[in-house]
C-alpha cells in the first residue's frame, strides 16, 4: 500500500471544483512531481491533500488512515510537512526561530534536529542568526525547507520550490531535495521547471483542468512525445 | 531650560503608562488584525480591581498593580473566549465595532459598580524630590522603573519562550503559522493575557499618577493608539519608541499651547504619521 493515496479528489475554494477527481500516489523513498499548464490545479490539489482546500469528494490517505480533510496540525502530527510556494517563512525572525518553529508541535529536545537540518543546509548554520527577511531568495527557500524538516516528517510538499531562483540556484535546489530523498523521506513536487523536476522524480503526474491526465516515471514522461509538446514547451 | 526638563519628566512618565497600552493594542493588532478598542477600558478595569484589592486588604497602593494585572488578564481571556472568538472568522471591521460596544459595557459596568467620581489609590499629597529645581514624586520614579521592568520581562518572553516565539510567528505570518501547526487559540489566549495584564498595569499607573475616573483609559485611548502607529503598528517594540514619542510630546507642547490640547497634539502626530510614513518608526503591517 502507498503511503500516500489520494484517489478521485474534487473540490476548490469554494465556487467551482478547480479539482475534477485528481488522484496521486506516493510510495516511501518516491520523489514525485507533479507537472502541467497554469490552473491546471497542481498547488489546489498539494494544498487539498493537507487540508487546505476543501474537498468535496473523494478520499485522502496517507500511512493507513484518512487524512480527508484533516486539520493542518494533526498534518504535520501525522509526519506531513508542507512548504508553500510564496511567503514561507517568518521574516522578522532568525533563520534559527524559523527552524524551532518547525518543530514547535515537539516536545522533546531539537537540537539534534537542528543539526540534521544545518548539514543538509550549511549554509543556514553560518547564517542562524540573521532575520530570514533579509535573505535571498534562494536563502529563503533553504530556510522554508528546514522549517519543514524539522519535524523529522515522512512526507514533504514543495510548491515550486525553484520558482524566481538563478539557474545555478534551481540545480542546487534539486540536487538538496535528492539528498532529502535519500534520507528516506516522500517528496512531493509541483514544479514550473518541469524537465529538470522530471529528471530526478520516481514518477511524474501531468494534471490539466484539474484531472489526471498521464502518469509515468519521469524518464518515460520526458520521451513521451504528447507531454513534452503540450506541457514542456517542445 | 527646567521647564523643559520637567516636562520631560512628566513626558517620560505619561509616556511609560502609554507604552503598556500601546504594545497591547500592537500585540492584538499583529495576531487578531484588528484595532482593539476597548483597550483603554482594559486599563480602567485593571486600575479598579487594583483599587478593590488596596481598600480590601488595607494595604500599599502598589497591591494595585499584581492583582489589576491578574484580574484584566482574566478579564481579557473572558472577553475574548465569550465575545471576539465567535467573530473571529467574520471581517475586521466587525471586531473593531464589537470591541467599541465591549469598551462602552466596560465603562458602564465600572461606574455601575464603583460610582461615577474621583476616586485614589491612597490619600494625601506625596512630596516630590527636588533635583535641580526640577520636582520628582517617587512615584514617578517608581511607574518608570516598574514599567521598564514590565517591557523587559515581555522581551524576554517574546524571544526566550516557545510561546512568546509562537505569538511573534503569527503575527508575522499567520497561514505559515498554522501550515507549522502552531497552536493559533493557545496563542491567541496567551496574547489577550499579556495585552490584559500590560493594559491594567498602564491602568493602575495613570491612577497613581492621577486618579481613578471611569473613562480615565477611554480618554487615553487615542495617545495610546497614536502611540501604536506611530511605532509600526503590530510591533511591540515600536510601541515603545511611540509611546514615548507621545507621551513627551503631549507634555512638551504644554510650553506652546494650552493643556487643553494635548490630546490634540497626539491626534496630530498620528496623522502626520500616517501621511509620511504610514508603517512606523519600525516597520508595522499597515
Amino acid at each position: 500500500m502507498s503511503l500516500l493515496d489520494a484517489r478521485g479528489v474534487y473540490g476548490g475554494y469554494g465556487g467551482a471544483d478547480i479539482l475534477n477527481g485528481t488522484s496521486i500516489q506516493l510510495d516511501r523513498d518516491e520523489i514525485v512531481v507533479i507537472v502541467g499548464p497554469n490552473g491546471a490545479g497542481k498547488s489546489t490539489m498539494m494544498k487539498a491533500i493537507f487540508g487546505l482546500v476543501r474537498i468535496r469528494k473523494g478520499q485522502v490517505h496517507f500511512n493507513g488512515g484518512d487524512i480527508t480533510n484533516g486539520k493542518p496540525q494533526d498534518m504535520v502530527g501525522r509526519g506531513i510537512a508542507y512548504v508553500p510556494q510564496e511567503r514561507n517563512v517568518f521574516p522578522s525572525m532568525t533563520v534559527k526561530e524559523n527552524l524551532e518553529m518547525g518543530a514547535y508541535l515537539l516536545k522533546d529536545d531539537i537540537r539534534p534536529r537542528l543539526d540534521k537540518v544545518y548539514d543538509v543546509f550549511p549554509k543556514l548554520r553560518e547564517r542562524r542568526n540573521q532575520p530570514a527577511g533579509l535573505m535571498s531568495g534562494g536563502e529563503r527557500q533553504m530556510v522554508a525547507m528546514g522549517r519543514a524538516l524539522m519535524i523529522d516528517p515522512v512526507l514533504l510538499m514543495l510548491d515550486e520550490p525553484t520558482a524566481g531562483l538563478s539557474p545555478l540556484l534551481i540545480d542546487d535546489t534539486f540536487a538538496r531535495i535528492r539528498e532529502i530523498a535519500a534520507l528516506g523521506i516522500g517528496v512531493l513536487m509541483v514544479e514550473q521547471n518541469a524537465k529538470q523536476a522530471l529528471g530526478i522524480a520516481s514518477r511524474g503526474y501531468v494534471l490539466a483542468t484539474g484531472e489526471n491526465r498521464y502518469e509515468d516515471t519521469g524518464p518515460n514522461l520526458l520521451a513521451n512525445r504528447e507531454v513534452a509538446e503540450m506541457f514542456l514547451g517542445g | 531650560m527646567t521647564d523643559v526638563l520637567q516636562l520631560l519628566v512628566y513626558g517620560i512618565v505619561l509616556g511609560s503608562i502609554l507604552t503598556l497600552g500601546a504594545i497591547g493594542v500592537s500585540m492584538i493588532f499583529g495576531i487578531l488584525r484588528f484595532a482593539h478598542f476597548a483597550h483603554g477600558d482594559f486599563m480602567t478595569v485593571g486600575a479598579y480591581i487594583g483599587l478593590a484589592a488596596v481598600t480590601a486588604t488595607g494595604g500599599s497602593i502598589w497591591l494595585a498593580l499584581p492583582a489589576g494585572m491578574l484580574g484584566t488578564a482574566v478579564v481579557a481571556v473572558i472577553i475574548d473566549q465569550v465575545l471576539y472568538r465567535r467573530i473571529r472568522r467574520k471581517q475586521p471591521v466587525i471586531l473593531l465595532i464589537s470591541s467599541f460596544g465591549m469598551a462602552l459595557a466596560l465603562r458602564s459596568l465600572v461606574q455601575l459598580i464603583w460610582g461615577p467620581d474621583n476616586q485614589n489609590y491612597a490619600s494625601g499629597i506625596q512630596l516630590p524630590w527636588r533635583i535641580e529645581g526640577i520636582a520628582v514624586k517617587p512615584d514617578h520614579v517608581t511607574i518608570v522603573v516598574a514599567a521598564i521592568a514590565l517591557v523587559v520581562t515581555l522581551h524576554l518572553f517574546l524571544t526566550r519562550t516557545r510561546l512568546g516565539k509562537a505569538m511573534r510567528a503569527m503575527s508575522d505570518n499567520m497561514d505559515l503559522a498554522l501550515i507549522t501547526g502552531i497552536p493559533a487559540e493557545r496563542v491567541i489566549m496567551a496574547t489577550w493575557i499579556m495585552a490584559g495584564a500590560m493594559a491594567a498595569a498602564a491602568g493602575v499607573f495613570l491612577g497613581i499618577d492621577t486618579r481613578l475616573h471611569p473613562v480615565m483609559g477611554w480618554t487615553v485611548l487615542l495617545p495610546v493608539f497614536a502611540s501604536a502607529i506611530v511605532g509600526g503598528i503590530g510591533r511591540p517594540y515600536g510601541a515603545i519608541a511611540g509611546g514615548m514619542v507621545i507621551g513627551i510630546a503631549m507634555e512638551m507642547s504644554t510650553l506652546f499651547i494650552d493643556p487643553a490640547y494635548k490630546l490634540a497634539v497626539a491626534f496630530a502626530i498620528m496623522v502626520v504619521m500616517l501621511i509620511v510614513r504610514p508603517q512606523g518608526i519600525f516597520k508595522g503591517t499597515v
